[in-house]
């Protein structure tokens, strides 16, 4: 059986958010002044992360 | 990490490949959103990021044509009118449509241009990348050749064209949230769209235009004289619009070959209408930051590095925003994405490389007749080949600064003719072979005289036009130059073919061209299909947005 592509495509951005909001936790706050002071790698890694989770559901329940 | 996934996707992939339709022609089982994101990612390349980014800079929002004017209709034809004859006809790959259409030369001459620009292509993708890590990550330039020449060789060889479009898919969504933040955190500076108007209309009068010229796309398009383009409604429609356009979308094998992997007719259909959805929305990640980057060099000073012209490098626009806005971590995904999309264009050009050469040269000049096992191993040899090759193009672009210069140029001598060969063919049964070949030489060398006897303003003969030696006309600019060339090589190519046709003999019959040619080919029924999903509703929809948009940004 052929491999699913959202089985890859969801691991890579859950794996990659939840790094980015280990990251956005324990960084210093001063590396936030370039991004106008928003904690970007937080915010944004939620947001990688449910897409991410969005994808792994849907190739959940493709898997006929 | 995004290499180790890229890798994995091609060994998963590995047990898949047993023939050599599975490894050029991913076994004509790939879905429709799978094949229509891969169809917009192959052409996601360097000269695409980095060449809008900084078109828009230099342009401001007429870039967008490049978009709404010069992909969504030529989208919508490919997919409405010509798949069913790529995909019904059964050919593994245009050159291949165009023997079973005309005859043997036709096809080669076709598929020997494609094969060394597609080279070339890729060379230059990974020569811009290379730079690029150079530049932004101090990495080593050999260094980068050879890591992305051996990461694309491994995941092409073990996975084939579905390896390939499998990690465009995943690029696609990587480019898409390495550069959304990039664009939010820029508008959030300037101020939304208001804020980055008001500093755009600081560029243009410093330009010398009225304050919008970077923020309307057709307002100024009455005269080349109002608009940084340099360029009129008309010669932009027409040669931009029409033969550049159609010339590109509806005959390059590297996006065609990603259709013609769909899992069924329709799916075939869909996919260059699924992915002019994306497209549509594109200049929104790659042109913005461009327009955002010139914004705040205009009124901030210094935002981009200034060239050995004295002008901003405009092609550090990207590069620049993502250093300035993004802090470390997200400052990661977004290099990823932009190596991403170098890869992707690079992995596109090798796969459609390798099926050309190994179906349309080999199999039929060099060994025709051997057996699939022994066409499988020279696919896998012609990877290895496409990416030495590719490798040696970048190094030579070292040596030529302005190689992309030359091959944008030879593209537009053979991809501007070309246009007019598939229309007549698929859609005038009378076309003959001969004609269909004389024709694509004469559109080639008239669109090579054309070049050679007329100059923009301000250039000095050789590579910018004008290298025959004597001038006849001088064109407002560049982007005007290279319009008028792809419409002087189309109309050429158009007329002689049905001249030539006209004293020829046909030397197919009907029977022989039913499926090749539209008056000849039952038309498709697709009853079964929800209304929704029809390709018809697709295109309606797809015209209509890029409709709205332009009249948004009138």
């Amino acid at each position: 059986m052929r491999l699913d592509i959202r089985w890859p495509i969801g691991g890579l951005f859950s794996i990659t958010g939840v790094m980015l909001v280990i990251y956005g936790l324990v960084s210093d706050p001063a590396i936030y002044q370039k991004s106008l002071g928003i904690n970007v790698n937080l915010w944004w890694g939620i947001v990688l992360v449910m897409f991410g989770m969005l994808m792994l559901v849907f190739a959940y329940r493709s898997t006929q | 990490m995004y290499f180790a996934f890229v890798l994995g996707v091609g060994w998963a992939l590995r047990r898949v490949i047993k023939s050599s339709d599975d490894f050029f022609l991913s076994g004509r089982s790939i879905p429709a959103w799978i094949a229509g994101l891969a169809f917009i990612s192959a052409n996601l390349g360097a000269q695409e990021v980095i060449g809008m980014g900084a078109s828009g800079a230099k342009y401001g929002i007429m870039t967008s044509h490049f978009y709404w004017v010069g992909a969504m209709p030529a989208m919508v034809f490919v997919g409405l009118f010509m798949m069913p004859f790529y995909y019904g006809s059964r050919a593994r790959s245009v050159p291949e449509y165009l023997k079973l259409r005309f005859d043997e030369k036709t096809r080669g001459l076709n598929a020997i241009t494609f094969a060394i620009m597609t080279v070339f292509s890729s060379g230059i993708s990974m020569y811009a990348l290379a730079k690029l890590l150079e530049l932004v990550l101090g990495w080593s330039f050999h260094g980068s050749i050879i890591l992305t020449g051996i990461i694309v060789l491994i995941y092409i060889v073990l996975g084939g064209l579905t390896s390939a479009i499998y990690n465009e898919v995943l690029q696609f969504f990587l480019i898409v949230f390495g550069f959304l933040p990039l664009v939010l955190l820029g508008l959030k500076d300037v101020g939304g769209w208001s804020g980055l108007t008001a500093k755009l209309s600081v560029v243009a009068t410093n330009a010398g235009f009225q304050p919008g010229a970077w923020t309307h796309s057709w307002k100024y398009m009455d005269s080349p004289t109002h608009n940084p383009m340099g360029i009129e409604w008309f010669g932009l429609v027409m040669g931009l619009g029409f033969a550049m356009s159609f010339g590109y979308w509806c005959t390059d094998f590297l996006v065609v070959q990603r259709a013609m992997a769909a899992g069924s007719m329709t799916a075939a259909r869909r996919t260059p209408l699924i992915a002019a959805v994306p497209k549509m929305m594109m200049p929104a990640l790659v042109i913005l930051p461009g327009m955002l980057a010139i914004g705040m060099h205009a009124t901030r000073g210094g935002f981009l590095p200034i060239g050995s012209d004295g002008q901003p490098n405009y092609n550090l626009a990207i590069p620049m925003l993502l250093a300035h806005y993004l802090p470390t971590g997200l400052l990661g995904l977004g290099l990823t994405a932009l190596m991403a999309s170098f890869m992707s264009g690079m992995a596109g050009n090798v796969t459609a490389f390798n099926t050309v050469w190994t179906y349309d040269i080999y199999q039929t000049f060099l060994r025709p007749g051997k057996s699939d096992a022994h066409y499988l191993r020279v696919g896998h040899a012609a990877t290895v080949f496409g990416i030495l090759a590719s490798v040696v193009a970048a190094y030579a672009a070292t040596r030529f600064n302005n190689i992309n210069d030359i091959l944008q140029l030879v593209f537009s001598f053979v991809n501007g003719p070309l246009f007019a060969t598939f229309l007549l063919g698929m859609f005038w049964k009378r076309t003959t072979g001969h004609a269909a070949f004389f024709g694509l030489l004469t559109g080639t060398v008239v669109a090579a005289l054309h070049y050679g006897l007329t100059m923009p303003r301000g250039a000095s003969p050789g590579i910018h036009g004008g290298f025959l030696g004597t001038t006849l006309h001088i064109y407002p600019s560049e982007m005007a130059l290279n319009f008028w060339t792809a419409l002087f090589a189309w109309t050429s190519c158009f007329v002689s073919t049905v001249v030539i046709s006209l004293f020829t003999a046909r030397t197919k019959t009907d029977d022989e061209l039913r499926g090749l040619v539209y008056s000849l080919t039952p038309r498709i029924r697709e009853e079964a299909v929800p209304w929704f999903k029809r390709p018809v509703t697709l295109a309606i929809g797809i015209l209509v947005a890029s409709a709205i948009l332009n009249v948004i940004f009138w």
